[in-house]
């Protein structure tokens, strides 16, 4: 018996016929207005494209290699344009670079089924499977850690390690999707909603060298200030935080086997290997053009005195959080792990401080007729919590799923029906991760003293309730 | 040859139009909406290019010529349609996947021929033709076939699978008999597309015969439409016409419906050959609740049916004599266990069946004649007259 499982979304899609919602969303739609349409002279000249990724980072690179082993859209012609140079990494270097990022577990099952894990486990990668978070005004500290240890929580892996890893797989798959280098895109014209008569249906992309082409779905994953977003004026929340990160890699005196450290005023140590581990200091502009200009030496001190000073503890504050902790541990005496000492830093790497401004974006829409905006572009989060390139990996595998099913239902790819499923899904699972985020930051980011009670508390109960603390590891590996 | 076929067609249909009151039992519900529409068919004058095409209703033609534009406006008129492709197109694939299991990644209907009956702006031929078919969309619309063959022509990748006719089904199949130059025989298609038509159709006897005329043996044949019940018409016609109009008012007249048992019956024991075997009836509310959650049947159903392999093509002629004949040949009946056995020599009303010698000389003889096929043994399984004669 045929089992008609869209059942439920024909239903759906009859019942967006009703007049209130054909209304709205008839309005919303046609307001999502387009800037030209394209006179049909070029009609039939420029080469169409099934998908065109503009921008070959992370995230771009993960979703042309997922599109290009999809069974579903074999046959598509898949282009992804880099305005970079190719990554190729024959060798890894010595020295490790600054930018890292953390890959869940989730984001690593893509990366698996693409084909690229394996690249990136034998160039270099650091899994790790404990947490701790230090709060800077008490002596309170949380420890996430998975209850067996063979498992890893996630993996500390440096972003060039990445992009080289599938810039290799899209190497092997050259026959579905071609890559375009040091291509810059220069203008975009978009389609009507509607077939006019003397207009081009399809996506152009004009790229520096006077070359165009056309798609029938633009994917745009080129980074925070993306171009795509801004050419169609999609609102953006964002703010900036005025804040900069300072990024170093830290040679460590000890050396720490699993642990990722997020101690103090937001500075955060991600372990690259045993001895080594990525520094990312998140502070004032100010503060941050200082550090910059210190020397080793003393910017080696400066850090060493962020990871073990006391001087913004007060007494009132130890007191309770003794006292809270005590009452806590009456009740429930099972909980608590082994404390780990905050790291103590010997060097830092030659010549790898660098520092960059810090923001929060939030596209209002991540799609529209034919485009659809996938990482970065979309969502721009703190990197306290190690999770922005996991938002995106989330993005590529749910819009391959969705682009996938919808190449076996005989859909043109462009519509808006199956891209409205992808962001109703994506920005539900993205909104609560990036406030969640961001409360963290701003819990993080004073010394008020109510504030810290607060924080000492919530820290403590926390700790000692298993189930919250999984639930939190859980939603953060997906 | 073609005009006396062509003859025999345009008499029998005559003839049958005018012993519509005489119907077996199996057409005498359907026969009275027949009459109706033959009524309002008679009146109207026909539309000019399409003489032939008794399974045409003029005032449909009319009504789609008017929206001919519309088409491809997702939240237009034909929103519904656009709607429902989440579901006919998915029902179609897999049952022809079943039967035919070539599996080309990424084109899963490759290599398969394609009539879309009724295509309207081709919103279903489109999709059908991304999945790797070759498509032929035909609908007596030329306005629509306009937009349909304009939309389609901008896509590198449907140009070359998917083509417009602007005809009818009994012209294409009428053409095909007298031998395509393209193509040699009759039969050309893996499998024929009759969705959301039937309900606009004068004569459904006339579709399925002439779908059997170009479908391949083995071939499928597909038909979704809505169902003829209470719940249709208050859902189908009060509610989505009248009051949230979802559907431009008078798109659809409840004497059209057809339930599926009732076409069911048409397919499989029309009164020559059985034409088709119905494979899978879908009943939508029940495959989404699992359970009917009204006492009537839901009001939308699709329906595959496959052509027996080994039918014998139906000639016009024995069509005829089965027409002047069929009043005393009993249609097959499903059987229930409280019917009384009847009597041999009586009728299901108690009168008697006795037929004339040449009759009966005449039944035998198309009985030897098909003595092998299906057709043989459902005649002298039923036929009464056969018996008497033994």
């Amino acid at each position: 018996m045929h089992k008609l499982t869209r059942a439920t979304l024909a239903f759906n899609g009859l019942g967006r016929c009703l007049v209130a919602d054909k209304h709205v969303s008839a309005l919303q739609i046609h307001s999502r207005g387009f800037v030209c349409a394209q006179h049909v002279d070029d009609l039939g000249k420029n080469e169409v494209y099934d998908i065109i990724i503009s921008g070959g980072g992370m995230v771009g690179s993960a979703m042309a290699c997922s599109l290009g082993m999809d069974r579903n859209l074999e046959g598509k012609k898949i282009l992804l344009l880099e305005a970079g140079n190719k990554k190729v990494m024959h060798k890894v270097p010595d020295t490790y670079s600054t930018r890292v990022s953390s890959i869940s577990p989730g984001s690593a099952t893509l990366l698996t089924g693409v084909g690229a894990w394996e690249h990136i486990t034998k160039m270099r990668c650091k899994p790790y499977k404990r947490m701790q978070v230090w709060d800077a005004c008490s002596d309170v500290l949380i420890t996430f850690d998975k209850e067996d240890m063979q498992d890893e929580m996630a993996h500390i892996v440096e972003n060039d390690v990445v992009v080289a890893a599938l810039t290799k797989q899209l190497d092997d798959l050259s026959d579905n999707v071609q890559v375009k280098y040091r291509s810059k895109v220069v203008k975009y014209s978009w389609p009507m909603p509607h077939q006019q008569a003397n207009a081009i249906p399809w996506v152009k992309v004009t790229l520096a060298s006077g070359e165009s082409v056309e798609t029938k779905l633009l994917i745009g994953a080129d980074g925070p200030n993306s171009m795509v977003r801004q050419e169609l004026g999609i609102p953006t929340v964002k703010w900036n935080y005025d804040q900069s990160a300072v990024v170093a890699v830290l040679h460590l005196s000890e050396s720490q086997k699993y642990l990722l450290t997020l101690p103090r005023p937001i500075l955060c140590a991600l372990q690259l290997s045993d001895t080594e581990s990525s520094l990312v200091w998140s502070t004032s502009h100010q503060q941050a053009q200082e550090l910059l200009e210190l020397d080793e030496e003393s910017f080696v001190d400066a850090i060493n005195s962020a990871f073990w000073s006391n001087e913004n503890q007060s007494e009132l504050i130890e007191t309770a959080g003794s006292l809270f902790r005590s009452t806590l541990s009456a009740i429930m005496p099972s909980a608590g792990s082994p404390r780990q000492l905050p790291p103590s830093v010997a060097g830092i790497g030659p010549k790898s401080r660098v520092k960059f401004p810090l923001g929060i974006g939030h596209a209002s829409e991540y799609i529209r007729h034919r485009v659809a905006l996938i990482g970065d572009a979309a969502h721009r989060v703190h990197p306290l919590a190690g999770q922005g390139a996991n938002l995106g990996f989330g993005d590529v595998a749910c819009l391959t799923r969705i682009l996938s099913q919808a190449a076996f239902d005989g859909k043109d790819l462009g519509a808006m029906q199956h891209l409205l499923e992808y962001e109703t899904e994506r920005q539900r699972h993205n909104l609560p991760m990036m406030a969640a985020i961001d409360l963290m930051k701003r819990l993080y980011s004073t010394n008020a003293a109510p504030v810290v009670l607060l924080r000492t508390f919530g820290l403590q109960a926390t700790n000692m309730v298993p189930a919250l603390k999984e639930q939190i590891m859980g939603f953060a590996s997906k | 040859m073609y005009a006396n076929r062509c003859e025999r067609l345009v008499r029998g249909f005559v003839g049958r139009q005018r012993s519509a009151s005489s119907w077996t039992a199996v057409c005498t519900q359907r026969a009275v909406c027949k009459q109706r529409a033959v009524c309002k068919q008679r009146t109207q004058p026909t539309v000019t290019c399409h003489t032939s095409a008794r399974s045409v209703d003029p005032d449909e033609l009319r009504r789609f010529q008017s929206l001919a534009g519309k088409w491809w406006d997702d939240h237009g008129e034909f929103a519904a349609l656009h709607a429902l492709n989440d579901l006919r197109v998915p029902f179609i694939r897999d049952n022809l996947l079943n039967v035919h299991r070539t599996r080309v990644p990424g084109k899963p209907l490759g290599g398969l021929r394609i009539l879309d009956v009724g295509c309207g702006g081709g919103l279903l031929t489109e999709p059908l033709g991304r999945l790797g078919a070759n498509v032929l969309g035909i609908d007596p619309v030329g306005d629509s076939i306009g937009t349909a063959k304009l939309h389609s022509s901008i896509d590198p990748d449907l140009r070359d699978r998917v083509r417009y006719r602007a005809c009818t089904l009994e012209e294409l199949s009428a053409e095909r008999e007298g031998g395509g130059r393209e193509e040699q025989g009759a039969a050309q298609f893996h499998a024929v597309v009759a969705s959301e038509v039937v309900e606009h159709l004068a004569d459904l006897e006339t579709f399925g015969l002439c779908c059997n005329h170009v479908l391949k043996p083995g071939g499928s044949l597909f038909i979704t439409t809505i169902n003829k019940t209470n719940l249709s018409y208050a859902l189908g016609i009060v509610v989505a016409e009248q009051l949230l109009r979802i559907v431009p008012s008078g798109t659809h007249d409840w004497e059209k419906f057809i339930s599926p048992v009732e076409l069911e019956r048409l397919l499989e024991s029309s009164k020559s050959l059985p034409f088709y075997r119905v494979t899978t009836t879908i009943d939508l509310l029940q495959e989404c609740f699992l359970f009917p959650v009204f006492s009537s049947p839901s009001p939308r159903w699709f329906l595959s049916a496959v052509r027996p392999r080994d039918a014998v093509q139906p000639r016009v002629r024995s069509l005829e004599l089965d027409r002047q004949h069929c009043h005393q040949l009993r249609p097959p009946r499903r059987q229930s266990a409280r019917r009384p056995r009847r009597k041999p020599g009586r009728g299901p009303r108690g009168g008697s069946t006795q037929l004339s010698q040449t009759t009966r000389e005449q039944v035998r003889k198309e009985v030897e004649k098909h003595s092998d096929s299906m057709r043989g043994m459902r005649l002298r399984k039923n036929s009464q007259c056969y018996r008497a004669a033994a």
